[in-house]
């Protein structure tokens, strides 16, 4: 277990009489895509947020690269290599597609408090980004303003936003959020390809997606994760299969 | 060059000229409204790296033009009346040198911002505007009760400020003066928006949580942007009171805060000439329709409400067409 990457131990977060987190622990270790699954109202959200630092857990510690990270601010945490792509599309929708890439490389690389010298003309912040999108298939649509952009092209850029970090971990939160099949195929491909780089964990609804990626699936319930394993073992669980999979039919 | 840029340097041309041909045709009058409009525009390019980049509606940014006044009305009156400022640790008599005093102004501007900046913003929306009138308020009636320095009545300042190789009483040299300031101005602002500091704080007005995501932190780029702005709106201050020689609480006013406001969103929030074309259309429509009634503005409230109903983007946004993006 000390070679994860990632590490949540016993995160209890509460909402009134609500439990929406009710001992979490998992890991993510090198190289793998561990998805996250679970019925709408499961606490996956609050989880994610707890891990990228935008709410404090009640109780329980958030282990990143070695080093607790639980008393940590979010800006922190993605400076430290944690890369967090968001459900509904986090993006400065009036900036260019380049612009939005190269906020990210500002943030990796660089200090924003330089006033003069145009961002865009900076080479190491211009090669990041185009790096970025050229992975994720924009580099044509550098120069588009995103408001501009189609829902399934907003969703590469939120990814293609997340690697100029070059980060240790990505924190995905339903990527495939809205995509069409095609969209949903083509993402579910760059994201496997991506897991050697860094490993991901993956909040997402798309089974196909899910089930074709994940090397772990956790099953969320009501704050608890009530099964961890392959695929293979996921599916066949009984419990799954009662708690959420049987929801589906 | 796009119609924006072209829209730019016609009207800045035109607010160049426009003095020139009136001191050619002995009309020192004409001079005077321009370079009110040249520093009000001044104020307002300020208040736009707060409003249209950082999305910080500020209804206190009297505050700052007032400070810039002050610091002008001050110090010159020390030496008016040739009572020192102060003498310990060393003599100090006040200046009567502009740049100095735009030093002075800035510096104090920006040492307000700050501090009126990491009290209000950590709110926002409605709560940030009040806060922000709050202060300008506190100024206002604080300055009021500075019998020292005039109270009620103001400060008259008799003789312009110099400043070092020109005649500044001169109406044209002063003019000429306030619009290569404003000239500089708007170069470091057209510089800033496409600055990394530029595209951090943008990012941060349209999404904080992505500017978090990528490890930057919003507050404090807001903050840093809103004493930028306060800044620049304190040395327009400075030049206002110089032009009029007269420094009184109005400056602190909320409805002065109200008028640098609306410079802005006549001319276009966020586009780097509608603070010059807003100030100037001000500036115009005081002068024709003030001499006509004195409720004037009844008709730029009508002029205001019919940008803000049918031209989303002031008049430069009507007559420019939607923002470029920056390449």
């Amino acid at each position: 277990m000390t070679d994860a990457i990632l590490e949540t131990r016993g995160l209890v977060k509460s909402f009134g009489a609500l439990r929406a987190s009710d001992g979490i622990t998992l890991d993510l270790r090198p190289g793998e895509i561990h998805a996250v699954i679970g019925p709408n109202g499961a606490g996956k959200s609050t989880m994610i947020k707890q891990l990228s630092g935008n709410i404090a857990p009640d109780e329980g510690t958030v282990h990143f690269l070695g080093r607790d990270v639980t008393g940590l601010s979010t800006m922190a945490r993605a400076r430290a290599g944690l890369a967090r792509t968001f459900q509904v599309s986090a993006l400065a929708m009036e900036d260019t597609v380049l612009q939005n890439a190269v906020l990210g490389a500002l943030g990796a690389t660089s200090s924003p408090y330089r006033f003069f010298r145009p961002a865009l003309k900076k080479a190491e912040l211009r090669d990041r980004a185009m790096a970025a999108l050229e992975r994720m298939g924009l580099a044509g649509h550098a120069a588009t303003v995103v408001s501009e952009l189609s829902h399934g092209q907003r969703r590469q850029l939120e990814v293609a936003v997340a690697l100029t970090l070059q980060p240790r971990a990505f924190l995905m939160d339903e990527p495939m959020a809205g995509l069409g099949g095609e969209g949903s195929q083509q993402l579910t491909g760059i994201l496997d390809r991506l897991r050697a780089e860094a490993p991901i964990l993956l909040i997402e609804h798309d089974m196909d997606a899910v089930f074709a990626l994940a090397d772990r699936i956790s099953v969320l319930v009501y704050g608890r994760i009530i099964a961890t394993g392959t695929v293979d073992e996921i599916r066949r669980s009984p419990e799954v299969r009662d708690a959420y999979l049987g929801d589906a039919e | 060059m796009s119609r924006e840029r072209l829209l730019g340097a016609v009207v800045l041309l035109a607010l160049g000229l426009v003095p020139l041909a009136a001191h050619l045709m002995g009309e020192p009058f004409t001079i005077t409204l321009a370079t009110r409009a040249a520093i009000l525009a001044l104020a307002a390019v300020g208040l736009n790296i707060a409003l249209g980049l950082g999305g910080l509606v500020s209804l206190g940014h009297a505050t700052f033009f007032g400070i810039g006044g002050y610091a002008m009305g001050i110090l010159a009156s020390h030496v008016q009346n040739y009572e020192p400022m102060f003498e310990w640790p060393f003599l100090f008599e006040g200046s009567t040198s502009m740049p100095f005093i735009w030093l002075v102004a800035v510096l104090a501007s920006a040492l307000v911002a700050l501090l009126i900046g990491l009290l209000a913003l950590r709110t926002s929306g409605v709560y940030f505007i009040m806060i922000t009138l709050a202060f300008g308020q506190m100024f206002y009636f604080f300055s009021i009760s500075w019998s020292a320095y005039g109270g009620e009545d103001g400060l008259s300042i008799y003789v312009r400020n110099g400043f070092p190789g020109l005649n500044t009483l001169d109406p044209i040299q002063f003019f000429g003066l306030s619009y290569a300031v404003l000239c500089i101005v708007l170069l470091g602002a057209h510089l800033l928006a496409r600055s990394p500091f530029g595209l951090a704080l943008g990012a941060a007005r349209q999404s904080p949580d992505r500017v978090q995501a990528v490890g930057l932190d919003p507050k404090r780029l807001r903050l840093v942007g809103f004493v930028i702005s306060g800044a620049i709106t304190g040395l327009a201050g400075a030049l206002f009171a110089d032009l009029n020689r007269f420094v009184s609480p109005t400056m602190f006013s909320w409805q002065t805060s109200g008028e640098i406001m609306v410079f802005i969103i006549l001319g276009g929030v966020g586009r780097l000439f509608g603070p010059v074309v807003g100030a100037a259309v001000f500036v115009m429509l005081e002068h024709w329709l003030g001499d006509m009634s004195e409720f004037w503005h009844i008709w730029l409230g009508l002029l205001l409400l019919a940008v803000v109903l049918f031209a989303r983007g002031g008049l430069v946004g009507l007559i420019a067409g939607r923002e470029k993006a920056h390449d």
